[in-house]
């Protein structure tokens, strides 16, 4: 049984006022709440265990390469990657995907090719390829959304060609909370011989992700958004891939041997890993995937579920509001606009009453673009919230719009 | 404890509701856009100046949060038959006032309608958006290319 009390004593920053009013923290995705298990694990790893990775002969850098490397098996499980070889640790998704633009994509990309991307992306699924495309003469291609905030379906055979190298979409869309049929995607672009990047940012903490049942080529992610530290996130990528693929950056870790005639590379996943990685981070990302586990990832989603489909009611119900993303398949993320009162001065009044919500473009300009507003006001929901925050909300945004009435 | 009011005065929802001087200028003779990247807030101000540098008109369009608008709105009011000169003098002291210490007073000789915006100090994310305008102002007064931004 879900017991959604538990589960926010184990957070402790959700234990406090802001401006007298207790923490209604409803922006979940633009990053999470850390459990206690996940604080406990990076302060052990400084208060016992710290040291470098990989090079030292004693006993504080053997436990922390051992825990170092533990994170990597976990995350390779809760993926059901066929190999801990196809996990790299990165700085977060965007350097992920950089990672993959730089790497795969100068050597696989060239002039007239194309890579697809979705109207929806986050900016960080945009613009390394935009970069790519312009450096190598390719194309950008778009797949559209339609205006329930669905990719447009219909026409991903006619975007998909022999030119497509690269297919990059979001499974869960921070924007519009949509989510996206990326196994139909997949088998569409792997027809045409394209790889295909799959933006996890947002998903892991709300789906179950199995790589190998989708057939995905790479899956990136942030720590941060599914209850882990900031600065680490991962790149999975397929071992046949990462073999052929040239280093992203050199450096320590990264190598086997170096004269100044020439330098071997490490194997996999060190490969990708150059210089001392966030040794702390990392341990942070693999306690939380212990959490997600613990929690269980299908019962926090169905709590989540019914506290979006709490709102999703009361925003309909809502003079005025109108809801930005109303996908039949949708997660976690509740965006909308209010007649007559700017999302960022309802950032502002919701924050006076305790409420955190995200206001802005959410690094996701085309949307607004599609939409026809300058940004949108977003509550996302994770484990934690509760249906008593979801009143919290609305009886602010209630408040905003006596204040401006 | 602080008030939502102090920052929302009525002034500025009306200003926002209805903004005054808002469209483009017929005749104008300088122009800038001004644009916030972090809120989207988007401005462009129209000025008529005349051969003895007097504003004669000014006018903006765009869209952004009440702040923004407001600001603008009560902004362009505050400059008509002002110079060039005494202008950039405005923004200093609005600037000033955006930013100083919540014990301090707000000029109101200088400054007149435009202390309503003084609550924004209170709330440091939102300045930019009561400043936008001024900058957007500044660059058309020098006849900047580019877009204003807050920085
Ligand atoms: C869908 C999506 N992709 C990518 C990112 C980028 O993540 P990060 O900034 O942690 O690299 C985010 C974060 O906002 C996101 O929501």
């Amino acid at each position: 049984m879900f017991d959604v009390e538990k589960v926010r004593a184990e957070f402790p920053i959700l234990h406090q006022e802001v401006y007298g009013k207790p923490l209604v923290y409803l922006d979940n995705a633009a990053t999470t709440q850390k459990p206690q298990s996940v604080i406990d694990a990076v302060r052990h790893y400084y208060e016992r265990d710290n040291a470098n990775v990989h090079r030292g002969v004693h006993a504080l850098s053997e436990r922390a390469t051992a825990s170092y490397e533990a994170a990597r098996d976990k995350i390779r499980e809760l993926l059901n990657a066929t190999s801990r070889r196809e996990i790299i640790f990165t700085r977060g998704a965007t350097e992920a995907i950089n990672l993959v633009a730089s790497s795969w994509g100068m050597t696989n990309i060239g002039a007239g090719d194309e890579v697809l991307v979705s109207e929806m992306e986050h900016h960080s699924d945009i613009v390394p390829w935009q970069m790519l495309c312009e450096r190598v003469g390719a194309t950008l291609k778009v797949l559209p959304i339609n205006d329930a905030g669905e990719l447009c379906m219909d026409q991903l055979d006619s975007l998909l060609g022999e030119r497509t190298r690269l297919v990059g979409i979001v499974h869960l869309s921070n924007a519009l909370g949509t989510i996206n049929p990326v196994k139909t995607i997949i088998e569409k672009a792997h027809a045409v011989g394209a790889k295909v990047l799959l933006d996890g940012a947002q998903a892991l903490a709300h789906l179950h992700v199995d790589v190998q049942a989708l057939d995905c080529d790479f899956y990136v992610t942030s720590a941060h958004k599914m209850y882990g530290p900031t600065g680490i996130g991962m790149l999975y990528a397929k071992e046949a891939l990462l073999d052929a693929m040239p280093p992203y950056q050199g450096g320590g870790d990264m190598i086997t041997m170096v004269t100044f005639e020439k330098t071997q590379y490490n194997d996999l996943p060190y490969k990708f890993e150059a210089g001392t990685p966030n040794i702390a981070g990392a341990i942070g990302f693999g306690a939380a995937v212990d959490w997600l586990k613990k929690t269980g990832i299908d019962a926090a989603s169905a709590h989540e579920n019914d506290l979006l489909a709490y709102a999703t009611e009361k925003a309909k119900a809502f003079d005025g509001l109108r809801i930005i993303g109303a996908a039949r398949d949708k997660a976690s993320v509740l965006s909308f606009t209010i007649k007559g009162v700017h999302p960022h001065d309802l950032g502002t009044i919701l924050d006076r009453e305790g409420v955190a919500i995200r206001a802005g473009h959410h690094c996701a300009m085309p949307v607004m673009q599609h939409f026809h507003v300058p940004a949108t006001a977003r509550a996302s929901f994770a484990a934690y919230n509760t249906r008593g925050e979801v009143d919290a909300l609305f009886a602010a945004l209630t408040k905003a719009q006596e204040l401006f009435a | 404890m602080f008030d939502l009011r102090d920052l929302y005065q009525q002034v500025i929802v009306d200003h926002n509701k209805s903004p005054r001087n808002f469209g483009k200028l017929a005749d104008f003779n300088h122009e800038a856009d001004g644009y916030n990247p972090l809120c989207g807030d988007k401005l462009h101000v129209y000025l008529k100046v005349n051969d003895a540098g007097v504003i004669e008109d000014v006018s903006f369009e765009g869209e952004g949060c009440a702040i923004s608008v407001a600001s603008a709105s009560l902004m362009t009011d505050a400059l008509k038959g002002k110079t060039m000169q005494e202008s950039e003098d405005m923004f200093g002291h609005f600037q000033h006032m955006a930013t100083s210490e919540l014990d301090e007073a707000p000029d109101e000789e200088v400054l007149g309608k435009l202390t309503v915006l003084a609550g924004v100090r209170e709330f440091p994310s939102r300045i930019k958006c009561a400043t936008l305008c001024w900058h957007t102002l500044l660059a058309a007064v020098k006849d900047r290319p580019e877009p204003a931004k807050t920085e």
